[in-house]
């Protein structure tokens, strides 16, 4: 579990989050929903620790992830896979190499174990096959789903997504937002998705928080949204079905 | 004020790097990597410069220096010096600070811009170590060697250039380079060759580091790294001149 106490986060005396607090629950697809410039990807990033928020904790399982020395930060990263919206595949290696990244790095595999390893993971993505190719000879979507293979190569505890359906047509989303469910179920993992994508929202999402102004606006099931009377939050369901 | 500013955020970059290496393999992997990216990689470039450099420095001294009141094998020991003490290091250097330099900034730079520093740290990974060190190093043992090649060649090139014009042998070219000869001057070259390696690679690599934005900034930050070195160099040519010779 990942749990935000009061987090608040300025750039040069603007304040682009307002004191955030809220829990993202274990095995379960949370979602972060707001309009762009509302402050998504800034929380995403102080709780990767890309960002150091101006005040306030963000907890790991109850490990302070922004009180932490150094190795004990390094210790959590382990644990935390990222998905980003322009996938951030290192150009310069083949997909094989991406995904063995990490465990080359942290792991005391035998190129052996991480071939089997690497191959696992592009199976679970139905990526198999195009181990030997770069990031840009591939199509947007298999990108993505390198990114996740990436993503979960070590055995992960915490997944981030932001936007992870940006640019994709609605066939491929799908199956990236069915993808990142079943990964969720099967390995147990907190999963929290920036996204603007209200059909992700319904099809795979658990929690919900609504992002507006930087503020903790609304938070709650996905079963709750259509009932809620929150206007900033009704205003933007409705403009998303009018896309 | 910038200037300073600017000056502790690279001092700070490079303190940054010397964090323990998360695996020690992939490191020298990667300082070999660019070992060829950086030397074999630069290898055609510096030849083809230190042998018209030796030619034209001959042709040009022999232009000025042609005397009866002056021994040949005289053209032979200038060329031959300032090619070890100015010629090879800093003329080298600096078209590397534009190769060598703006290829380091324009890779980290676009992995700034492309969110791929951000992927390294999530992962836990020191991203300027793991960026920036194996090309520092890498420049540290290539960057000296390119310019012993450069030495070599210069001298060769003088050599070619006087017997095919006529002005003097071969014979009386190393006469007067082997008369004027000092080791120093070698040392003095390498010291030059290992300072501005470190310029090169380490200002090229905190440019591209510190991108902010998208392909305009990354082309901003390779001119920038390409400038500020070759200013950089050229200013520690003075120091070292002044302090050394």
């Amino acid at each position: 579990m990942i749990e935000l106490i009061n987090v608040s986060k300025s750039f040069d005396g603007v304040e682009v989050l307002k004191n955030i607090s809220t829990k993202f629950e274990t095995g379960k697809v949370n979602l972060v929903i707001g309009s762009s410039g509302h402050g998504k990807s800034v929380m995403m990033k102080c709780m990767v620790g890309l960002l150091k928020p101006s005040s306030g904790n963000v907890m790991y399982d109850d490990r302070d992830f922004t009180n932490l020395d150094y190795s004990q930060l390094r210790q959590i990263r382990k644990e935390i896979g990222m998905l980003f919206q322009g996938t951030a595949l290192f150009d310069s290696l083949t997909v094989e190499q991406n995904v063995e990244f990490t465990l080359k790095m942290f792991t005391s595999m035998t190129p052996a174990e991480r071939k089997d390893r690497v191959d696992f993971c592009l199976e679970q993505v139905e990526m198999e096959g195009i181990n030997n190719k770069f990031p840009a000879e591939i199509s947007g979507g298999m990108k993505k789903r390198v990114g996740i293979a990436r993503a979960i190569a070590l055995d992960i505890k915490y997944l981030f997504c932001d936007e992870p359906n940006s640019g994709l047509d609605p066939v491929t989303s799908r199956v990236i937002d069915e993808l990142l469910k079943s990964i969720t179920e099967e390995f147990n993992i907190t999963t929290i998705i920036n996204t603007h994508d209200m059909k992700t929202v319904f099809d795979i999402g658990d929690d919900v928080i609504f992002i507006y102004q930087g503020m903790n606006e609304w938070s709650g099931k996905v079963k709750d949204i259509h009932s809620s009377n929150n206007d900033m939050l009704t205003n933007f369901i409705n403009a998303s079905y009018f896309d | 004020m910038t200037f300073f500013y600017h000056f502790g955020k690279y001092i700070l970059f490079l303190k940054g790097m010397f964090s323990k290496p998360e695996k020690l393999s992939v490191y020298i992997d990667r300082t070999i990597t660019e070992m060829n990216n950086i030397g074999v990689g630069s290898l055609s470039i510096v030849v083809i410069i230190a042998i018209f450099q030796g030619a034209v420095t001959t042709l040009q001294i022999a232009y000025q220096l042609i005397s009866p009141l002056i021994a040949k094998p005289v053209i032979g020991s200038i060329v031959c010096d300032s090619s070890m003490l100015e010629l090879a290091p800093t003329i080298t250097c600096l078209v590397l600070a534009g190769k060598v330099g703006s290829h380091i900034a324009s890779e980290i730079g676009t992995m700034r811009v492309s969110e791929q520093i951000d992927a390294l740290e999530v992962m836990g990974i020191n991203s300027s170590g793991y960026l920036a060190l194996p090309k520092i190093v890498a420049g540290l043992i290539m960057i000296p060697m390119l310019v012993i090649i450069s030495i070599f060649l210069s001298n060769l090139g003088g050599v070619i250039a006087g017997e095919a014009s006529g002005i003097l042998t071969y014979e009386e070219y190393f006469q007067g380079a082997r008369e004027s000869f000092m080791p120093f001057n070698l040392l003095f070259s390498l010291i030059k060759a290992f300072t501005y390696a470190f310029i090169i690679t380490s200002v090229s690599a905190f440019q591209g580091y510190t991108t902010n934005g998208g392909a305009l900034e990354v082309g901003a930050s390779s001119t920038k790294a390409v400038v500020y070195s070759a200013v950089a160099i050229l200013f520690s040519d003075y120091l070292l001149a002044q302090i050394l010779l």
